[in-house]
């Protein structure tokens, strides 16, 4: 594969740095965008851009904190988060970057024209968000995102009135897929049962799986919360629907994930 | 006055600092999920000069207790005669010219 960082337009033109790795192979390859979680484009976030470069996907994680750097990845994230950047980017923009990274994925040599995107933590949220708001996309994956219900303020007044992207469920336009733990506090079981039922009444294409023995950030394996067996499933599942949705016209070559 | 009273507390977190002194003007101080240390979400305080750009700062992530630990520690040192003399005198100088006795 090659790794490499690339620049390309984003929310209103802006050009905006990604982590860019891409599979060697003669064949047409899907595209993946990656969305970082909340702590930033960090060591695990790049893991996951080279483990789908691996399995055969053209893949870019756009730096959602680009405008607020230049810098170290991890100075770049607390300077997002002491702006409250973290939870708190116009949709507008999070919508535009990904628009622009799905572009620069299909602008690439060998490109089969279609790209998802993956999106983790606050990530998980911002895939919600552009299934509903960025129709070039085929298909996305929503891991744990949080906040996707409106927020009320907590009474220690710490966490700020949030309007959720819920209310965006009806413009949806592509197959989602949901990975959450069923020990995760944002979400939490009863959110997710509410953004099922909403999703079920619109008559939206989805899938859910929540695991037991599982809280935020299972897939992590640089942290506390990951979790072995509930992660290896989840990934299977991750695969399974984006081979589905964004190889279903090719011929299949098998690789490994 | 040399005080040479040190107060050590056992802390579990990471820190993360740069090669050279830096000016510190801004403490960010959150609950949240760290980059490093080894839990879901902890006590992140950032020490910052925006001014110099992102790069100017000091990270350390603790856990819930061990924060609570290091303000009890903060606390033991500033108790000392010393400091709470500076404050007195600090508190002075900060205090409005009219109101200072």
């Amino acid at each position: 594969m090659i790794v490499e960082m690339v620049g390309f337009s984003g929310h209103l033109g802006d050009v905006i740095e990604g982590y860019s790795a891409r599979p060697v192979v003669p064949d047409p390859t899907p595209g993946m965008v990656v969305l970082h979680h909340a702590p930033g484009l960090d060591p695990w976030s790049k893991e996951v851009v080279r483990k789908f470069a691996y399995a055969g996907y053209a893949t870019v994680a756009p730096h959602l904190y680009h405008r607020r750097g230049p810098g170290d990845w991890a100075d770049v994230a607390a300077a997002a988060r002491a702006d409250g950047l973290a939870t708190a980017m116009p949709n507008e923009q999070v919508s535009g970057d990904i628009a622009g990274t799905a572009a620069y994925l299909r602008a690439q040599p060998g490109a089969n024209g279609r790209v998802g995107v993956i999106g983790f933590c606050s990530g998980g949220r911002q895939a919600f968000l552009a299934a509903c708001d960025v129709p070039s996309l085929d298909a996305a994956v929503d891991c744990w995102g949080g906040s996707i219900l409106p927020r009320q303020p907590d009474p220690a007044g710490w966490r700020p009135h949030g309007r959720g992207v819920i209310h965006r469920a009806p413009d949806m336009a592509m197959p989602l897929l949901g990975i959450f733990g069923n020990d995760d506090s944002n979400p939490d079981p009863g959110e997710v049962d509410e953004i099922e039922r909403v999703l079920t009444e619109l008559g939206k294409t989805f899938e859910f799986h929540r695991y037991d023995g599982a809280g935020h950030a299972f897939f992590c394996h640089d942290k506390p919360n990951y979790r072995q067996e509930q992660a290896v499933d989840g990934w299977s599942k991750v695969f399974a629907f984006l081979d589905a949705h964004l190889r279903k016209d090719d011929a299949h070559v098998h690789l490994d994930h | 006055m040399c005080t040479w009273i040190t107060e050590k507390v056992p802390m579990t977190g990471r820190a993360r600092g740069v090669p050279e002194w830096i000016t510190v003007t801004q403490a960010n101080v959150s609950y949240d999920h760290p980059s490093c240390a080894p839990f879901d979400h902890a006590v992140l305080i950032d020490f910052v000069n925006p001014g110099d750009g992102v790069g100017a700062r000091i990270a350390i992530e603790l856990s819930a207790t061990s924060a609570l630990a290091l303000v009890s520690a903060l606390n033991q040192a500033l108790a000392t005669p010393e400091a709470v003399s500076d404050l007195h005198d600090q508190s002075i100088a900060a205090a409005p010219v009219g109101s200072r006795g």
